[in-house]
């Protein structure tokens, strides 16, 4: 058994506490020592009360451990206010108890939670809570509908362990949700959960703004986007860097990590994956069921995942949802920072950088920079136009456009005949200069794609355009260093 | 410059023409069928409550009966007779129970709202009598909901509707007189269901405009009231019927 395996599965661990207490209980005659067992959580008697500690994210409450099921009393805020979706992007959230996603709630099973949710005066509209983790209609909507201003009481007991979401559930319940209001209530078995070194709350969550991705000043709210699922922003703990740089969460080599991972939605179910580690243990949907040695595991909207690891080498890791262009494009984009001794058996960096010329040094490289080296040949004709067009075509154009200009149905317009192409030379030009994204009629055909802007010279779109222009029946135009020229510079 | 303009527009009502229009919620969703009435152009404001309070004390804060208004019962006045030194006398009042409201109104002579009513009259622009379709008229309205502490900025500033009635939105919620009759439950998913036929509505399944998001929260919120509530962001105006037939 490695050390990773003795530090997870804490079975020795836990006994030995068993023991530890059992002899303290024995010492203190008067404290009943019957380890009842009640087949029915809802028999399990409550034992004094006690205010419950909620953490904002991606902290978490102090572990439950071995206390006995109490009458918990959870107070939470509800307050409407400003904050900032990313760098100059304001956005009003709904929170419970002022953050996105909203406090973390821990419980034991058997517990009987005596929720108190609070509408803060100054909110425009009222709400509610449904936490998953009740049993009863509505999950405690029903009961827990408030004005501004006003304060609702209702009480539930804790009848199943797991991680469980909550939220809002008032009309328009997929606006209340796309607005921040959902969190995360776990309920430990009896006993506790095993114990590791650090804990931490993520919740993924789905915005939808008027303004496209990165649109400055206050966003409002777009329920047709939302209703397309067509989210701007999927994000950690409600904001684009919410957990990276200063905001990263921490660990050193060799410690384990638990991540309650929780998925508010309102739309989009998450591929949760951290980049280089391995998840050792997966209570899969926060559930019973344990996977392990998981690579990336799937968090339902409304659902949760507890993750558990051991970090063995140092460095950054990067946490996703590996629907990938999420990540890099819209938020869903956070960091663990693991600090100690590398382990070059575990992982050994970069050893070399070697050079490697395939096909010798004639092979075209990549240009690095946004500056755009001029081809170092010009054309002298229109054959050799053709020619040189013709490679550029190959290396640059081939893949989405085809060998005969035929694009691809559906994704990629052709080039072969194309009354867009013909009709207006310099709208081409500027298309393989700045790129092309939304949507073009080609052919009595629409196409919604995205073409980038591509890295060839002046010369070389020449080339191309005019390799493109007298090929597969197009108007057999010639494309010259100079027209492109005027094109660029037109802006 | 708010008071002459009230005393040079006869009594400070313009006429709304009824007609039949299907709200949001309907009563079995269908049409409904508004008669003639005259409306408040501005909402009541807090000089207006003051003079009221002067000459009807039973609706001074320290005199209220519990019953109808709870402990937020003009909780930004200083006294019974004062406001707060930070409020506007020709902001709208606020922290007003439906009851206060309704006698408000009836003092004037007046009455409350329906839902209807307001419904019909608020769903006009500046331009229009009907501009629900209109992308332009839910974004402002929804501009609002994102705009903290409406409640303090004073009536009138907002341009009329094509009634000629200012501040339907843009600065606090109006109690209308049968507030509670469409419900939106706590557990607002199960509205749909028939148990809630006790209430003459019920939320997203039974909606006839389920992009009309603004409105929603509009119902949302009277179904979140009790008539003894005093809140922040809601006041009222009143309206009484048309001698017009």
């Amino acid at each position: 058994m490695t050390l990773k395996h003795t530090l997870l599965k804490t079975k020795p661990f836990v006994l030995s506490i068993k023991l530890i207490a059992s002899v303290l209980l024995l010492m203190t005659a008067c404290i009943s020592n019957d380890k009842k067992e009640y087949e029915n959580s809802a028999d399990i008697p409550v034992n004094r009360e006690m205010l419950a500690e909620l953490t904002s994210p991606p902290n978490v409450p102090t572990p439950v451990g071995k206390r006995k099921a109490k009458k918990l009393i959870v107070k939470m805020e509800i307050l409407e206010k400003e904050g900032e979706m990313t760098d100059g992007v304001k956005y009003i959230y709904w929170t419970f108890g002022g953050t996105v996603p909203g406090s973390f709630i821990r419980t034991r099973v058997g517990d009987e939670v005596e929720f108190h949710l609070q509408n803060h005066p100054n909110n425009k509209l009222p709400h509610n809570i449904d936490l998953h983790a009740v049993t009863g209609p509505g999950g405690g909507a029903e009961s827990s509908f408030v004005a501004p201003g006003h304060e609702k009481v209702f009480s539930f007991k804790t009848l199943n362990p797991g991680l469980y979401v909550y939220h809002c559930a008032t009309a328009p319940v997929g606006m209340h949700i796309a607005n921040g209001m959902y969190g995360l209530i776990l309920v430990e078995p009896e006993g506790g959960l095993p114990l590791v070194d650090k804990e931490y709350y993520i919740m993924q969550g789905d915005f939808y703004t008027k303004g496209a991705n990165g649109e400055r000043g206050l966003q409002p709210f777009d329920m047709q986007k939302a209703v397309d699922e067509k989210a701007d922003y999927v994000v950690f703990n409600g904001k684009v860097g919410a957990l990276t740089g200063d905001n990263a969460i921490t660990a050193k080599v060799g410690e384990t990590v638990r991540l309650f991972v929780g998925n508010g939605g309102p739309g989009l179910v998450s591929s949760f994956h951290v980049i280089g580690e391995i998840f050792d243990r997966v209570h899969v949907e926060g559930g019973d069921l344990i996977n392990e040695n998981v690579q990336t595991t799937l968090i339902p909207a409304g659902g949760t995942a507890m993750i558990e690891f051991k970090v063995d080498v140092p460095g950054t890791f990067i946490l996703v949802d590996h629907s990938i262009f999420r990540a890099f494009n819209k938020g869903a984009l956070g960091m663990l920072k693991v600090e100690g001794e590398k382990d070059k058996k575990i992982y050994s960096g970069e050893i070399r950088d070697d050079i490697y010329l395939p096909e010798g040094p004639g092979i075209q490289s990549m240009p690095t920079t946004g500056e755009i080296i001029a081809s170092e040949i010009p054309a002298k004709s229109f054959e050799e136009q053709m020619e040189f067009g013709k490679q550029a075509y190959m290396q640059t154009c081939f893949a989405c456009h085809q060998a005969e200009g035929q694009g691809v149905p559906n994704a990629f317009p052709p080039l072969a005949k194309s009354d867009y192409l013909n009709a207006d030379v310099d709208r081409a030009i500027g298309v393989v200069l700045h790129g092309k994204t939304g949507e073009i009629t080609v052919n009595g055909q629409k196409y919604n794609s995205v073409m980038t802007r591509q890295m060839l010279s002046s010369d070389e779109i020449a080339n191309v355009l005019t390799y493109v222009y007298n090929s597969w029946g197009n108007s057999k135009k010639v494309v010259t260093k100079a027209m492109v020229e005027k094109v660029k510079n037109s802006k | 410059m708010i008071q002459p303009l009230l005393f040079a527009q006869s009594k400070g009502m313009v006429s709304i023409k009824g007609s039949r229009y299907i709200p949001l919620y309907g009563r079995d969703s269908t049409v409904v069928e508004v008669k003639n009435f005259e409306i408040d152009i501005y909402p009541v404001t807090n000089a207006d409550f003051v003079s009221f309070v002067k000459k009807y004390p039973k609706w001074q804060k320290s005199k209220v009966i519990k019953l109808f208004a709870d402990k937020s019962y003009l909780t930004n006045w200083k006294n019974d007779l004062q406001l707060k030194d930070s409020e506007k006398p020709d902001s709208p009042v606020t922290y007003i129970s439906w009851f206060a409201a309704k006698d408000y109104c009836e003092c004037q002579g007046k009455r409350l709202p329906t839902i209807d009513e307001w419904e019909y009259v608020a769903m006009a622009d500046e331009t229009t009598k009907d501009a629900r379709v209109k992308a332009s008229y839910n974004k402002q309205i929804l501009a609002w909901y994102e705009a903290p502490r409406s409640n303090e900025n004073k009536i009138g500033e907002h341009p009329k509707n094509v009634w000629g009635v200012h501040d339907l939105h843009g600065l606090v919620w109006e109690w209308t007189l049968d507030f509670n009759s469409v419900l939106i439950t706590g557990e607002s998913r199960k509205d749909g269901d028939k148990d809630s036929n006790l209430f003459c509505g019920s939320a997203a399944v039974n909606a006839t405009d389920l992009m009309n998001y603004a409105a929603f929260m509009r119902y949302a919120i009277r179904g979140s009231l009790k008539a003894k509530y005093s809140m922040k962001n809601l006041g009222f105006r009143c309206v009484k019927d048309s001698d017009l037939k």
